[in-house]
């Protein structure tokens, strides 16, 4: 029994209700409805001292943008970062289920967690649905034996690298970084480089836009710079656009008059319902 | 999207179009190479990784540590080949740990074709499988893509392979010097890498003897160089 008082906890993991419908819209010969896919532009490097994570922040069904802001950096652990691209659903379920588990493996250890183990676990896990899963990943972040960058794919193979990109802008980003990575990049230049990376996919590919986001990881600390740069700010208007009153003659006027007959507004105590204290 | 069988690069389909890079699966079109020597084996290998037509790694690393003195060389799918040399590990380190002892090159590759051959419908995977113990010495054994398991004095695999099998028949001596070897490997990559546009990169080497690994990188411009027409 569902109610607004009491509302149905829906299961966690998986739902495969869809399917069904799905088999029987192609049986009849409907195009079979596609998930959304975050054509995407994500990058990372490694600099003097951390990761330096990338991404644009434009999310696309088709050719339609269904979200021209959202996040595609993820959290995974207080000392690790997730850029996801491929299938959306995938990437956000994927890293959160293994944050899950990062989070519990830190308290059983009492330990900062390796990044070795977050990559471990994220290549095992995509590997077991062999690509089912979309969600290709760029891992970064700091841990005791210092900065790491892996590049995650879909079928569940792993890169270790000092600098990386994915998703659709992946060749527009990489070429930025083959030009201008080099070891020891102070912060400042990293960011830079990012951002240029980041920029490149949002303007030269389709399927990335908006704006920049970056997560820089040091040893100790992490800043998250939601919305960096906005690349594709709005301009302003010039002037007005609108047409004064009157330009258009009034050829006919009809007038119909709309009657509120009853208005009642009803009020649910929820102080009552929260009282936890018996 | 992401359910299309995986394929080895070689034989990626010429439909494979601009959009197509980022769905096809991970495939180390690959040169790789393993040799006895008198006193232990050299195993070498190329450095990319390609999805299509793009080149997803030009440094990795195909040579993938199994035990101190177990390595191999990886052909194939990237994602079944990792999978599979992480699980022979965890294998190896186990048995080692009930033996006392480190584990047997025979049995090395003995795991290996055991998944290989059991997944067979279902992997991807060509792999050398090269070390040395103190019963055997140094030792190459074969695990191509059906799963069988072969001991090879020398051994080549990958897409890069055909073209220099005729190169190792005519050149390869048994009981050589290890730096003659490591000078064979080398130039039989080389010939390898130069042919196969699905290989190419760095040739990365490792000496494995009684005394452990010994790690060596040719960069790009130190290849030997050979006709080029």
């Amino acid at each position: 029994m569902s109610s607004v008082l009491c509302p149905d906890i829906p299961n966690s993991g998986f739902s495969f209700d869809n399917c069904a419908r799905n088999a029987t819209l192609e049986g009849k010969g409907f195009p079979v409805p596609k998930a959304t896919k975050t054509g995407t532009t994500i990058a990372g490097i490694i600099y003097e001292d951390g990761v330096i994570l990338g991404a644009d922040t434009r999310a696309t069904e088709d050719t339609t943008v269904s979200d021209k802001n959202c996040r595609k950096i993820h959290y995974l652990a207080s000392n690790m970062y997730c850029c996801g691209a491929g299938t959306a659903a995938d990437t956000e379920m994927t890293t959160n289920m293994i944050a899950s588990q990062l989070e519990l493996h830190r308290l059983f250890t009492n330990r900062t967690v390796p990044v070795c183990t977050a990559n471990q676990l994220l290549k095992q896990y995509l590997f077991r649905y062999q690509g089912y899963i979309g969600a290709a990943l760029v891992l970064g972040g700091v841990d005791n034996t210092g900065p790491h960058l892996y590049s995650i794919y879909p079928h569940g193979s792993t890169d270790k690298l000092p600098y990386t990109t994915m998703g659709s802008g992946s060749l527009a980003a990489m070429a930025v970084f083959e030009s201008r990575w080099k070891p020891g990049l102070t912060e400042e230049e990293g960011k830079k480089l990012v951002r240029d990376a980041i920029a490149a996919g949002i303007f030269n590919d389709l399927g990335s836009g908006s704006n920049v986001d970056l997560c820089v990881i040091r040893k100790g600390s992490v800043e998250y710079l939601r919305t960096y740069e906005e690349a594709n700010k709005k301009g302003k208007r010039q002037s007005s656009y609108r047409y004064p009153p009157g330009t258009t003659a009034i050829l006919s006027t009809k007038t119909a008059n709309i009657e509120v007959h009853d208005v009642s507004i009803q009020r649910i105590d929820t102080d009552l319902l929260m009282d936890t204290t018996s | 999207m992401f359910s299309r069988a995986p394929v080895l690069v070689e034989n990626y389909a010429p439909s494979s179009g601009p959009q197509d890079w980022m769905s096809a699966p991970h495939s180390t079109g690959t040169s790789i190479m393993a040799a006895e020597f008198d006193g232990g084996v050299v195993i070498g290998a190329d450095s990319r990784t390609t999805t299509g037509a793009y080149i997803a790694n030009r440094v990795t690393d195909k040579l993938t540590k199994v035990t101190d003195n177990i390595y191999c060389c990886r052909s194939g799918s990237a994602a079944d080949t990792q999978a599979i040399a992480d699980i022979v590990s965890y294998h190896l380190n186990f048995h080692a740990m009930e033996l006392g002892e480190k584990p047997l090159v025979s049995i090395g590759a003995a795991v290996f074709r055991e998944l290989c051959y059991n997944y067979r419908d279902s992997l991807m995977a060509g792999i050398l499988v090269a070390g040395w113990d103190k019963r055997n010495g140094g030792q190459v054994y074969s695990v191509p893509i059906g799963g069988m398991c072969v001991r090879q004095p020398v051994s080549i695999g990958g897409s890069g392979s055909s073209y220099v099998y005729g190169y190792v028949d005519a050149n390869f001596k048994q009981g050589m010097a290890k730096e003659e070897c490591v000078n064979f490997i080398t130039n039989t990559l080389s010939l390898a890498m130069a042919r196969d546009g699905s290989s190419g990169g760095v040739v990365r080497l490792g000496i494995i003897t009684e005394e452990g690994i010994e790690r060596r990188v040719i960069l790009g411009n130190e290849l030997p160089k050979f006709y080029e027409g």
